[in-house]
């Protein structure tokens, strides 16, 4: 008795294991083993086509930690996060504000702010090159916005926009907040929707201004969800890097380097795979860990 | 019911893992040439007709994505019939050292070297391991060019005249006296996709050539001699020379080279820093353009100037390729007197067989004419480390922008090369 029961559950356990094991392996080939063997990777000299491997211990990492680009593109990093964070974020939450009142062509702006998230990255870096080209033809500044400058009198404003160190990474910077605060705007909407009008209702008979209601009702009831778009803003903007491709190449001297470029540029440039692959360990590491700090932020605001 | 929907699973598991049968009268080519695809297709078409064996073109574009690709398929063991290698020579011999390039040595010589005979020797050269090179490969030829190429420079004659220059310049001095009078009517001096590094990094290798000679620039990248060398302040001299004089166009640095073709066909600059292939490129886009092709002007008159050139687009074949035969067969074929005057006719490019020249036109002819001059990273003996011609050319891009002198540049360059040879004493 007790082993038929034993067999039928063996039976069962088996049956389950079967349905589950296409998925396991799916999930171990292209995920799991991938994502060990660039650890494994991360250890060896390998120029990504030799069959020769040679194990060189941490000195990829040791040499990373002494690579001013390295760090210099983790900074430009930081930079555009930082200008995403704040720029961005806040013209997505005053859109999405604007955008929760009962306006007219309320729908039409919730389309026109999502469309450029749903372009194609190269598509929009190529068109703002254009944009901020700084050649001249005939006497006339070719660029749209070089143009605009000189047409509205502000001539001393013309710049070479993406070949100026001091200009080339905040150009980037913002047309990556551009091309990105659509996302940030649907998830704010879809978080200020969510929120009981009944409480704004209430706030007003408390004799409540504008900034009030914003202060005590709605950020206090969107905090779940600026830290989602947070996390995802600090995650996108940290691995940007075709846009960059599209809009200066292969970057202008190391002014527009950002960790992926870096990566990509040992992987291909320089055909440095072991490298690359430390490079990318240390930057995924340094995501997880800013990823796992919000959430702690997140776990305590909620507490709160 | 249960036991069907397990039959069923069993069948489908047996199925989906059985080996793909392999068609033998298909070849496969995986390649990255956009502007060839159509006139590929054709002749496929006319070779299918002729022998029966069909041709299967897969385009894969732009030229990175292709190479990913290709590693990536190299690393999974699943290559087509027919690819090519668009990296470095390191590289190339890697694949051949790894197994995944036939040697086709044998095939060029028979026949008394008929195959060989038939094309440039330089686009050969390109493919080709001599013995005793650094790489471990075993001496022979390796790749079949479908085209030649060679980068020099190109001049708007329209945008001269309008300067007053009737004859493109020679020399350097006469080339910086043709932008101060580009400048004094208002038209841009030289575009190129210096974006791209690699073309700022052909620019200096020109120059290097033509101030110091090979055996110097072999010296160097053997670690013999310093960049910090006065001709190789003179190379990134040339860079600082060429900006403070307004050279350039505006935003060189950064510029994709396919921009950098779209201003000099719509006329935004009198001189463009570009390849043979530009040719088809600038008739797409303005056929009225009238231009003329130029070595870049010479700085030290006493050497010739050097050119980057040889096979524009090779191919290689799959050393596990069941189909080996007959893709040999179609290479031969693809590389004959009449498949390349219509490559070179269709699309604008220097053929590589030497027969169909008389097929091209008079533009191409200006690039065909100085093939004497080209050389080619790939066929030297010794290359440079990457990294240390990453620093150079992110240098040169200092240099353009003002941010540095030629001798910071050297200086910061020649410590990569130190730290690169310490590296590669010690085996790494």
């Amino acid at each position: 008795m007790i082993s038929n029961k034993r067999l039928t559950a063996t039976k069962s356990n088996a049956q389950s294991f079967a349905f589950a094991l296409p998925a396991i392996a799916i999930f171990s080939v292209f995920y799991i083993y991938p994502f060990f063997d660039i650890f494994r990777l991360s250890f060896h000299q390998w120029n990504g086509i030799s069959s020769q491997k040679i194990f060189v211990g941490f000195e990829n990492f040791s040499d990373l930690m002494q690579d001013g680009i390295w760090w210099k593109s983790m900074w430009n990093a930081g930079f555009i996060t930082l200008v995403a964070l704040t720029f961005q974020n806040c013209l997505a939450f005053a859109l999405a504000l604007a955008c929760d009142r009962e306006i007219r062509l309320k729908r039409f702006y919730r389309v026109l702010f999502f469309i450029p998230p749903v372009l194609s990255e190269i598509v929009v870096g190529l068109i703002w090159s254009w944009i901020l080209y700084s050649g001249m033809q005939n006497g006339q500044h070719i660029g749209l916005f070089n143009h605009f400058l000189d047409k509205i009198g502000l001539h001393h404003l013309v710049n070479n926009w993406l070949s100026d160190p001091k200009t080339a990474l905040p150009c980037i910077a913002i047309v990556h907040s551009w091309k990105g605060f659509g996302w940030g705007f649907i998830m704010l909407l879809a978080g200020l929707q969510t929120i009981d009008r009944q409480l704004y209702e209430a706030a007003k008979v408390d004799g409540a201004g504008w900034w009030s209601v914003l202060k005590n009702v709605t950020i206090p009831m969107m905090v779940p969800v600026i830290l989602v778009v947070v996390i995802l803003t600090v995650l996108g903007s940290m691995q940007a890097f075709v846009l960059i491709l599209s809009m200066v190449g292969q970057g202008l001297v190391y002014h527009t380097d950002v960790p992926v470029t870096r990566i990509l540029s040992a992987m291909t440039g320089t055909n440095r795979f072991g490298y690359a692959c430390s490079m990318g360990v240390v930057f995924g590491l340094i995501l997880v860990g800013v990823s796992l700090g919000f959430k702690m932020i997140s776990d305590r605001t909620k507490q709160a | 019911m249960r036991k069907l929907l397990g039959v069923i699973l069993c069948l489908f598991l047996v199925v989906g893992c059985a080996k793909k049968k392999q068609d033998m009268n298909t070849i496969s080519i995986w390649h990255w040439m956009t502007d060839r695809h159509e006139a590929f297709e054709q002749l496929a078409v006319k070779y299918e007709e002729q022998t029966g064996v069909k041709i299967k073109f897969d385009l894969y574009a732009p030229s990175d994505a292709y190479t990913q690709k290709i590693i990536a398929s190299a690393q999974a063991k699943v290559l087509p019939d027919v690819y090519g290698v668009l990296d470095k020579k390191e590289i190339f011999a890697s694949f051949i050292n790894s197994g995944f390039i036939t040697d086709l040595t044998e095939e060029f010589q028979k026949n008394n070297g008929e195959w060989e005979k038939s094309l440039f020797a330089k686009a050969l050269n390109v493919n080709r391991f001599k013995e005793g090179n650094i790489y471990d490969v075993k001496p022979g030829v390796y790749g079949v060019p479908l085209d030649v190429t060679n980068i020099q420079m190109l001049y708007n004659k329209k945008l001269l005249a309008k300067a007053g220059i009737m004859a493109p310049p020679k020399t350097f001095e006469g080339f910086l006296a043709a932008i101060a009078a580009l400048k004094r009517v208002g038209i841009s001096g030289l575009v190129s996709g210096w974006g791209e590094m690699w073309m700022a990094d052909c620019f200096a290798s020109n120059y290097a050539f033509n101030i110091m000679g090979e055996e110097k620039i072999m010296a160097t990248y053997r670690g013999e001699i310093s960049y910090t060398d006065p001709d190789w302040i003179k190379v990134f001299t040339i860079f600082k020379t060429l900006s403070e004089s307004g050279a350039f166009a505006e935003g060189i640095v950064t510029k994709l080279n396919k921009l950098a073709e779209q201003d000099f066909a719509l006329e935004r600059a009198a001189f463009s820093f570009n390849g043979s292939w530009s040719v088809n490129i600038y008739h797409d886009m303005n056929p009225d353009l009238e231009y003329g092709a130029m070595l870049p002007p010479v700085f030290n008159k006493n050497r010739p100037m050097s050119i980057w050139g040889g096979a524009g687009s090779s191919l290689v074949i799959n050393n596990s390729s069941p189909r080996r035969d007959k893709t040999i067969a179609f290479l031969k074929w693809l590389t004959a007197k009449e498949q390349q005057a219509f490559l070179a006719k269709e699309t604008r490019n220097l053929p590589s067989n030497r027969e169909a020249l008389s097929a091209i036109p008079p533009i191409l002819s200006q690039f065909a004419e100085v093939m004497d001059n080209t050389t080619h990273p790939t066929i030297w003996m010794q290359n440079e480390f990457p990294l240390v011609l990453e620093r150079m050319d992110k240098g040169i891009q200092s240099i353009i922008i003002g941010e540095k002198t030629p001798e910071q540049v050297a200086r910061e360059v020649q410590e990569v090369k130190e730290k690169e040879l310490k590296k590669s004493r010690r085996g790494r």
